[in-house]
């Protein structure tokens, strides 16, 4: 079975609701959209204070090439619009909506007819993402239309579909896959169409059998879309780690998959793609686990973008007594909530509640240079290196090291046997680094 | 047997001597004319090598001091006049009056204030902090409290108040190098220019935010309610992305703007106590002693 | 104390390594090793683990204590492991108060001097055994018969190691042939039923903590396995070329402290390289120094002065060798 060939750890798997179908949200009573849910510029606001707006319906217009539209995710009055503290942990500008019933807009085929046929060309595909909103559901909510327009010069031989979910807890594309697979292999065509390749790879990993198994089947009536297990290790549905898994080619450090003829989407992306395309609903809705040890009813939920993480708390059957800590994402990568009245996002892929005695940090002990980071960094970095340039404030050394490879997967904080905060000390390094060479650029 | 000797000491002597021509060679081809007033004027310099002036240390200082034309935009805040007019002395340039300036924190957010909201449980390192959240309170411009300006200072001017979480500077320690204020993530420090008695009279906040989210986080946050602006006759207050700032320049102390503050966000340091009737504003907001 | 909620960079979830536990490790490892030497040394071996390990102990408590005055961190084992490791590095009938100061090199000056757990240059317990070899050879190389196991301590009988044997019988003219007769048969060396120091002796033993420490993942298979394959390699070369007065690479691998440094000692953490492309370079280098130290040096032994040697390079190893980074191959595409 194929896995990416250096590093990684194998975190406990923890994957407590791969057995829980995926339920439908109830609508909350008022949302707020931040108008900045993916990576780059925040959207423009359209719509003012008191206008009426319907489920669907374009709220914030993207700015410039990479950015996103926001669609608003219920049908309401316009309350406000405001800051709210966003899973990024500042305040975000948002359109706070206050819930009138549920109209969707028109367009909106809502039927559950499966639609197989991909009318659209090439160039309507990707503007279709773009009217829709349509980011990376992975997490990185990378804006899709970017990916899918290939520069001149360039050229895409496969596309890499990612199920591989190798966070511990999360199950939502697992879900996605089990119980919306077709639709998720008629949004991987139709980005195949986009791309204009005749290739595509689905990775899973191994400890998804049943979503490996449905996928093959499904896929025997789809051409060019085959399906990959992978053995579990994380982190794997890196892109860089997935591509080299899958095809054996490592993207050049700095550089994008596209410079190796390939593209890589999220299963979530895929589906979401389906839905603009095929069904002409644009993205604001997605599968949210809710999920912790001590949550009395762990489950995975379709759920409005803008809803707050409290209302998906209370289906879980709310908040256990001793929550110590709310973590948006996988445990590896996710980010610490500062309060349960965040929304959800784009890319939101999973609340976990940790319990107190899970959520604290071991005390930080003196390195023993025991090389465990060195071996668990997929990159093939030098994390305790990197930690302690950065710690001293060498930064130009760090950056000889490469300290701007790191994708900042956790592996090597996750692994120290003596505790010590790693990544915490590499992002800083890094982030720093980044800036100094920005800077450098704007002085020349 | 002698002969030996006499043979190791002749051979060894030829050896170092002709070491020690190769050596005078080199020594001459690779020698570079340095400007020796610059040891002079590195010598009247405090050699903190604190950075405060914008160079790497005192030695690079003083290499551009001697290049300059005038001393326009170079000065050591650490030595002060003095020592640049020492400087100027030895050059026979002309030392620019320059005003010493002190660091002062532009916020008051003592948990007292500002009730913490979460915990913080990573590296307490300010930068990592900032750029993980907003920090511990609701308010996301305000101090966290790890101490990086503390660390960052070689005078030993500022600490870290226990119970506050805030940083105390002492005024007769700081030399306004400004490395605090570099160190700072948020900005929160700034070099005001010192008055007769260590007298300071600023808005202690940097909150942004509109007044009501500004006010839920912190009790004595600027809300920017532009009544110091309106009660101040010296055109000293600009009210900026919703917070008030005090031109300590245009400032004359009368402290209407103090009474006036509905949140007590400014602060009076270092001045006789008022008459009675206006105490109470006063009294709440100020923590340095 | 409070409820708050914690708030914290990722990663949220730690592995569950740590140090105690890989140091615990380590002594489960060394467990085999120590009933082999209480078999064939007896009470001597004994006396001498226990005084090692409490001194070594007794010594970073106090230092910890009065002079760093930081948090006492004996309990991580890292201390205890340097103990084991020290007596195992030295005959069993050594008296008690040479164990006492080679304990007292080992954690003063060769770990505590320079910082503690993680900052020393060469492994605590090479330098204690140095140290002691150095300034006491004779009792040092005393090595006492094994057998069964006895109550004898101070009044063993003792005899030369096979290596000293060799040594000795290649200098005096005899040749390999003429020594094998002396020298104990590869199947009681693998046992280790010969002359040497306590926890050296038994290549099973050792072997089958190797095995456990590969298991628990604590080491990785470079360090062993260059030092020995390089070792073979060479020792053959030597072998092939004159096999009249060189022993077989079997011999060198199984007689003396080979196997105990290279699955013990080189690959202590603190000293050794970090990355595997380093970790090899550095153990061909200590298996081929032990070689040279062996066949052309004056003692008997080299493994410890290669180890010591090769610790020296390993921040030189660090900052020159590195890995292949991800995504470096197609640099110019």
């Amino acid at each position: 079975m194929k896995t990416f060939p250096t590093g990684g750890v194998h975190p406990p798997e923890n994957k407590l609701t791969s057995n829980c179908p995926i339920q439908v949200l109830p609508i909350p009573q008022s949302v707020a959209i931040p108008v900045s849910q993916h990576i780059g510029s925040p959207a423009n606001i359209i719509v003012n204070k008191g206008d009426s707006v319907k489920t669907g319906q374009v709220i914030a217009e993207s700015k410039g090439f990479v950015s996103a539209c926001i669609h608003s995710s219920v049908s309401g009055k316009v309350n406000k619009i405001d800051t709210v503290i966003d899973s990024t942990g500042y305040r975000q500008t948002a359109v706070f909506i206050d819930v009138e019933g549920d109209e969707w807009v028109d367009t909106i085929d809502r039927t559950d007819e499966i639609v197989t046929e991909i009318k659209l060309s090439s160039e309507e595909i990707i503007k279709r993402c773009l009217q829709s909103g349509i980011v990376g559901m992975g997490g990185a909510t990378f804006p899709s239309h970017v990916k899918l327009t290939v520069p001149a010069g360039k050229k895409c031989e496969v596309l890499i579909i990612n199920g591989v979910e190798c966070e511990p807890y999360l199950t939502s594309d697992h879900r996605l896959m089990l119980e919306r697979g077709e639709e998720v292999l008629i949004g991987a065509s139709i980005l195949m169409k986009a791309l204009n390749v005749n290739k595509a790879m689905i990775g899973i990993e191994n400890n998804k059998r049943d979503a490996i198994g449905h996928m093959t089947k499904l896929a025997t009536a789809f051409k060019g879309i085959t399906v990959h297990p992978l053995k579990v290790k994380y982190p794997q549905g890196a892109e860089k780690q997935l591509i080299k898994a899958l095809i054996n080619r490592e993207v050049p450090s700095g550089r994008l998959p596209l410079d190796i003829n390939t593209v890589v989407h999220n299963v979530g992306t895929a589906f979401a793609v389906y839905e603009a395309v095929q069904k002409n609903k644009p993205l604001f809705e997605r599968v949210v686990t809710i999920t912790g040890k001590t949550v009395s009813k762990p489950g995975n939920y379709f759920v409005r973008t803008g809803t707050p993480v409290s209302k998906l708390i209370e289906a879980a059957g709310g908040m256990p007594e001793d929550t110590g800590k709310i973590v948006s994402g996988g445990p590896m990568m996710g980010k610490a909530l500062s309060s349960a009245d965040v929304p959800v996002v784009k890319g939101t892929s999973g609340i976990i509640l940790f319990p107190r005695s899970e959520s604290e940090r071991t005390e930080s002990k003196p390195c023993i240079r025991c090389a465990k980071c060195v071996s668990a960094c997929a990159l093939n970095l030098e994390p305790y290196l990197l930690m302690t340039l950065s710690e001293k404030g060498l930064f130009e050394r760090a950056e000889k090291e490469r300290i701007t490879d790191c994708m900042e997967c956790g592996s090597c904080s996750f692994t120290c046997p003596a505790g010590r905060p790693l990544l915490d000390y590499i992002r800083l390094g890094k982030s720093t680094v980044i800036r100094m060479a920005r800077e450098k650029v704007v002085k020349k | 047997m002698s002969s030996t000797i006499i043979i190791t000491v002749v051979s060894l002597s030829l050896l170092s001597l002709f070491s020690a021509v190769i050596l005078y060679f080199i020594a001459q081809k690779f020698k570079v004319f340095e400007d020796p007033r610059i040891d002079e004027v590195q010598a009247v310099l405090p050699a903190a090598n604190c950075g405060g002036c914008g160079f790497a240390g005192c030695r690079n200082f003083a290499e551009a001091l001697v290049k300059a034309e005038t001393f326009e935009g170079l000065n050591c805040p650490v030595g002060g006049a003095e020592v640049m007019g020492q400087a100027a002395k030895i050059l026979g340039k002309e030392a620019l009056a320059v005003e010493p300036t002190v660091a002062v924190l532009l916020c008051n957010g003592t948990p007292e204030f500002r009730p913490h909201t979460t915990k913080y449980d990573g590296v307490p390192d300010c930068r990592i902090a900032h750029s993980l959240y907003l920090g511990e309170t609701d308010c996301s411009f305000g101090c966290m409290g790890y101490g990086d300006c503390e660390r960052a200072c070689t005078f030993d001017a500022l600490h870290m108040d226990p119970v506050t979480g805030l940083p105390v500077i002492i005024d007769d320690k700081c030399t306004s190098c400004g490395a605090c204020v570099k160190a700072c993530p948020r900005h929160l420090i700034e070099l005001r220019k010192r008055a007769r008695k260590e007298r300071k009279l600023y808005v202690a906040c940097s909150n942004c935010d509109k007044g009501g989210p500004a006010r839920r986080a912190c009790k004595v946050a600027c809300i920017a309610c532009s009544k110091c602006f309106k009660v101040c006759e010296f055109d000293a207050i600009t009210i900026e992305n919703n917070l008030a700032y005090i031109d300590a320049t245009k400032c004359t102390f009368c402290r209407k703007c103090v009474i006036e503050c509905p949140t007590n966000s400014i602060l009076e340091i270092n001045f006789p106590p008022r008459k009675p009737k206006a105490e109470a504003p006063a009294e709440n907001a100020t923590v340095n002693p | 104390m409070s409820n708050l909620l914690n708030v914290s960079p990722s990663p949220h979830a730690h592995g569950k390594e740590t140090t105690r536990k890989l140091m615990t490790g380590v002594i489960i490892a060394l467990v085999p090793a120590l009933l082999a030497s209480l078999f064939y040394f007896g009470y001597g071996a004994i006396i001498v683990t226990v005084t090692s390990v409490a001194s070594c102990l007794l010594f970073e408590y106090l230092i910890q204590r009065f002079i760093i005055k930081k948090p006492i961190t004996i309990t991580d084992g890292s201390a205890l492991v340097t103990g084991l490791l020290l007596a195992f590095n030295v005959p069993s009938n050594l008296p008690v108060f040479i164990v006492v100061i080679g304990a007292f090199v080992s954690i003063a000056v060769a770990k505590m001097t320079f910082g503690g757990l993680g900052n020393n240059p060469f492994n605590p317990a090479l330098v204690g055994r140095v140290f002691m070899l150095i300034s006491f050879p004779v009792q040092m190389t005393s090595w006492p018969v094994p057998g069964g196991f006895s109550t004898g301590y101070t009044d063993a009988v003792t005899g030369a190691t096979p290596l000293a044997l060799v040594k000795e019988g290649l200098k005096n003219g005899e040749t390999m042939q003429q020594l094998m007769a002396q020298i104990p048969t590869p199947s009681q060396m693998f046992l280790g039923n010969m002359g040497g120091s306590l926890g050296e002796v038994a290549a099973v033993a050792l072997l089958i903590g190797f095995v456990y420490l590969l298991v628990r993942k604590i080491i990785t298979w470079h360090i062993p396995v260059s030092i020995i394959g390089s070792m073979v390699v060479f020792t053959a070369i030597l072998w092939l070329i004159n096999p009249e007065k060189n022993a077989d690479p079997m011999f060198h691998v199984l007689a003396g402290g080979v196997l105990l440094g290279a699955i013990f000692m080189a690959t202590d953490y603190v000293t050794s390289p970090m990355n595997p492309k380093a970790m090899i370079i550095y153990g061909c280098s200590i298996g081929i120094l032990t070689v040279v130290i062996r066949v052309w040096g004056a003692y008997p032994e080299g493994v410890s002065f290669a180890i010591l040697i090769m610790n020296a390079f390993v921040p030189l190893m660090n900052a020159y060798i590195k890995p292949k980074r991800f995504g470096e191959v197609i640099k110019n595409g």
